[in-house]
This record gives structure tokens, sequence and C-alpha cells, in this order.
């Protein structure tokens, strides 16, 4: 069943972290690879010749590409070790709604929140922590938002936190003293090891972001 | 047992709508469709289902809500489990979700970058159109439907988009079926289909609903 598993990832990617945490709170050995994306490897543009994007993860040489639908494949393939995704359809509809919900938002006003200044970056970072609070509601009470245990919901959102530093430091504000129940989330799954480990440093990805500012001539 | 009640709040040339709609229709399952006025005012019941978006579709199970038009046809297939929309096994099923999701993404915006254009269409809307649909029939290849033999999920999501290209192709100045011919013969296989017939609009309909919307807009 486990066969080779390559993943093709670059690591600040929060797409890539989510498929690094599926695999490995499953306990699978795959072999990471780490791709350039100024100089795209022919594996990468072969196996993902639509959108040329990571992650990619690849099952004896077959390619499951988009990280919700890898988290997913993952999940059926290995589904006698540490279930993400809800067995009943209903929860499982409304866990998939709420993992729609993080792609449509959070990256993008995250992005914003980076790139842009003034009143842009200003509506970005209101919008931003409505969304927050809207994940938190949706949190309520629970430890995560898959229950007891780590669940498809959190797989979705918990690498966005590594960049969280990095939007503050660039939009001037504290993620902590708006969403106080989301970093207490956020530090309960930080303390599982698939999640520690999957992760990069936020001072790692501040920097890279710095970079990124300077290719692209953004003050 | 008493029978589910199932309810959809619809919009008639919505093609989100549509899916659910022709998901029901295939899983045999009888259902309410609550038409929506989206113009003169949203329900309370859409409002309270859909807080966050407040968009339509939103289909209700005895009452609960579920919302995102890809999901709810997933739900459906997962609930009433017979006649199964995605292939059986695990890599079947991912690809079905890939070429879902790039339907989802590029599809019905290619579409608006044209019917929404004021004065002449960008030449890159058009182009960009066309290479999107090229994609997908290369993914269809020779097969009947997109996953094979089998009338499926893929085919749901994209088939209720066609109903617009019509007014793409006036809009545009393009014709589908001259630049994607086994696409163009799909939509026939499928517009053939009971589920989607009476669920699909004629196209020349939604062609003069996107007419008055261009006029709202002040497109036109």
């Amino acid at each position: 069943m486990a066969g080779e598993l390559v993943l093709l990832d670059f690591w600040p990617s929060p797409f890539g972290m989510r498929s690094r945490i599926a695999l490995a709170e499953k306990g699978i050995p795959y072999e990471y690879r780490e791709e350039d994306l100024r100089n795209k490897s022919d594996l990468l543009l072969q196996m993902n010749p639509v959108h040329k994007k990571i992650p990619v993860l690849i099952h004896n040489g077959k390619p499951v590409c988009e990280s919700v639908i890898q988290v997913q494949y993952i999940d059926e393939v290995w589904h006698d070790k540490a279930p993400l995704i809800p067995s009943d359809p209903y929860q499982r509809a409304v866990a998939r709604f709420w993992v729609d919900f993080i792609d449509k938002k959070i990256y993008e006003l995250g992005s914003k929140i980076w790139k842009t200044k003034g009143e842009e970056q200003a509506n970005a970072k209101k919008e931003f922590i409505e969304c927050l609070k809207l994940l938190e509601g949706e949190l309520g009470d629970k430890t995560y938002f898959g229950g007891e245990s780590l669940g498809y919901v959190d797989v979705a959102l918990v690498p966005f936190y590594s960049w969280f530093y990095a939007y503050e430091k660039c939009g001037d504000f504290s993620i902590e003293a708006e969403c106080p129940k989301m970093i207490a989330w956020v530090k309960r799954c930080m303390q599982k090891e698939s999640v520690a480990k999957s992760l990069p440093d936020q001072e790692k990805v501040y920097e890279f972001i710095l970079q990124l500012k300077k290719v692209f001539g953004i003050e | 047992m008493s029978k589910a009640k199932l309810v959809i709040l619809d919009c008639w040339v919505s093609p989100f709508c549509m899916r659910v709609k022709i998901a029901l229709n295939e899983k045999g399952l009888e259902y309410e469709a609550q038409a929506e006025d989206l113009f003169g005012g949203k329900s309370e019941l859409l409002l309270s289902s859909n807080p966050i978006y407040k968009k339509v579709p939103v289909f209700l199970h005895d009452g609960k809500p579920l919302c995102e038009s890809t999901i709810i046809v997933n739900y459906i297939d997962e609930t009433w489990s017979s006649l199964p929309l995605l292939p059986p096994c695990s890599y079947g099923r991912a690809q079905a979700r890939f070429w879902a999701d790039f339907i989802d993404k590029k599809v019905f915006d290619a579409c608006g970058n044209i019917w929404r254009s004021k004065g002449e269409v960008p030449v890159e809307a058009k182009k960009e159109f066309i290479e999107i649909l090229k994609q997908l029939e290369e993914a269809l290849g020779d097969k009947y439907y997109f996953i094979g033999t089998t009338f499926g999920f893929v085919d749901i999501i994209l088939i209720p988009l066609t109903s617009w290209f019509f007014a793409v192709e006036k809009i545009g100045g393009l014709t589908v079926e001259a630049e994607c011919p086994k696409l163009s013969n799909w939509m026939k296989r499928c517009l053939q289909r009971e589920s989607v017939a009476k669920v699909v609009p004629p196209p020349e309909k939604v062609y003069e609903f996107v007419l008055m919307f261009r006029k709202m807009l002040g497109i036109d």
C-alpha cells in the first residue's frame, strides 16, 4: 500500500505543509524534494502540467495535485491510522466548507497584507481578522476543529500560522490580541510533532517575505 | 420511514444550482426548489442558512443547510450512495476532484471576462477562455464522459456552465464547436440525459438574462 511516495514541495508553502502534516500524522515515510520555483524541475512540469505548481504528491509514479485533494487522498488510502476527515457525510460537508473558506480567503488576504500599503492593506487586515474570528466561532470550545483529534480543517489552517509573524510585522498588528482563541488553538496544534516538524520557523518565513518584497520592488 | 425533506434554495439561471438539481435527479430523489429573488430581496431562510456568503445554492436536508455546489454534490453522492457519481478507487477520485477544482477555479470567471466586457471584448479574454476549454477537451480525450463511460461528478460540475457558452459566443464573437468539437459533442451527449435536460435552461434564455444583467450593471 505504501509504495513509493515523493512530495515535490517548497519549504515556506502553507499548501505543502498541509500534505507534510497529513503524512506525518499517519506515520507514512516519503521522499521530500525541494523545488526551486524560479527554475522548476522537469519532473514538476511533467507531473503538474496544468498548474505547474507545488505541492505535487507522487504515489507510485502517479501525481496527485492540489493540497486539499492530496490530504483527502492520503486520508482515504491510509484510512486505518489517524483519520482526518469525518466519517459522517454532513460533518464531512461542513469540514469541506471551512477548508474551502480558508482556501478562498486566508492566503489571498494574507498576501495583500504583506504586498500592499495604506488603505488596501488596512482593508485586508480588517477582513483577515474577520475571517479568523469566523473560524474561531466554528472552533468554539473544541480542542481542535476535528474535535478531540486533529482533523481536516486543522491541517488546512495551521500552516498559515508560520506566516503570522510576517503578516504582523508587515501589517503592524497583533493577531493574538485580536484572536486569542485562534492562537491558543495554534499552540495546541504545535504541541503535536506532526505539526511542529512540518512548519518552518516564523522568523525564517519573515526573512523570506522581505526577500520577496525586494524582488518585487515592494517597500 | 418518513421521507426526508430535500429543499434547494435556487435560481433558474445559476449553473451552481443546476449542479445540485442534476445530482438529485441522477439519484432519483424528489426535492423542492424554492426560487430566490437575488435582485429583489433574498429570503430570511437563505440569509440564515448561508450567513457567510448569502448565496445560492443552499441545500437543506431535513432543515440542515449545506453550501457551495461542489460540496453539496459530494454530500448527495455520499449520502445516497447507490449509482455513485465518483469512481471507486482513491486515485480516480483524486483525478475527478482535480478537474472539478480546475473547472471551479477557471471556467465561470473566464466566461465573465467576456460577457462582462464593455465595448470590444479583449483578445486575451477570448484566448484564455478557449485555452481553458481545450485543456478540458484534452482531459476528456476520446471518452464518452469525463470519467470513462459513466456520467458522473466532473460532467455534473461542468455541464451547467456550458449553458452560459451561447451568451459568451454571441458577445465574444467565437464558436465553441469550431474550437473544441470533442467538447461540443460531449455537451450534446450530456444534454440528452433527462436529469440534465429538465434542469438546464435553453441557451437563448440565458443569453436574454445576460443581456438584461449587462444593462443592470451599466455595461450596455
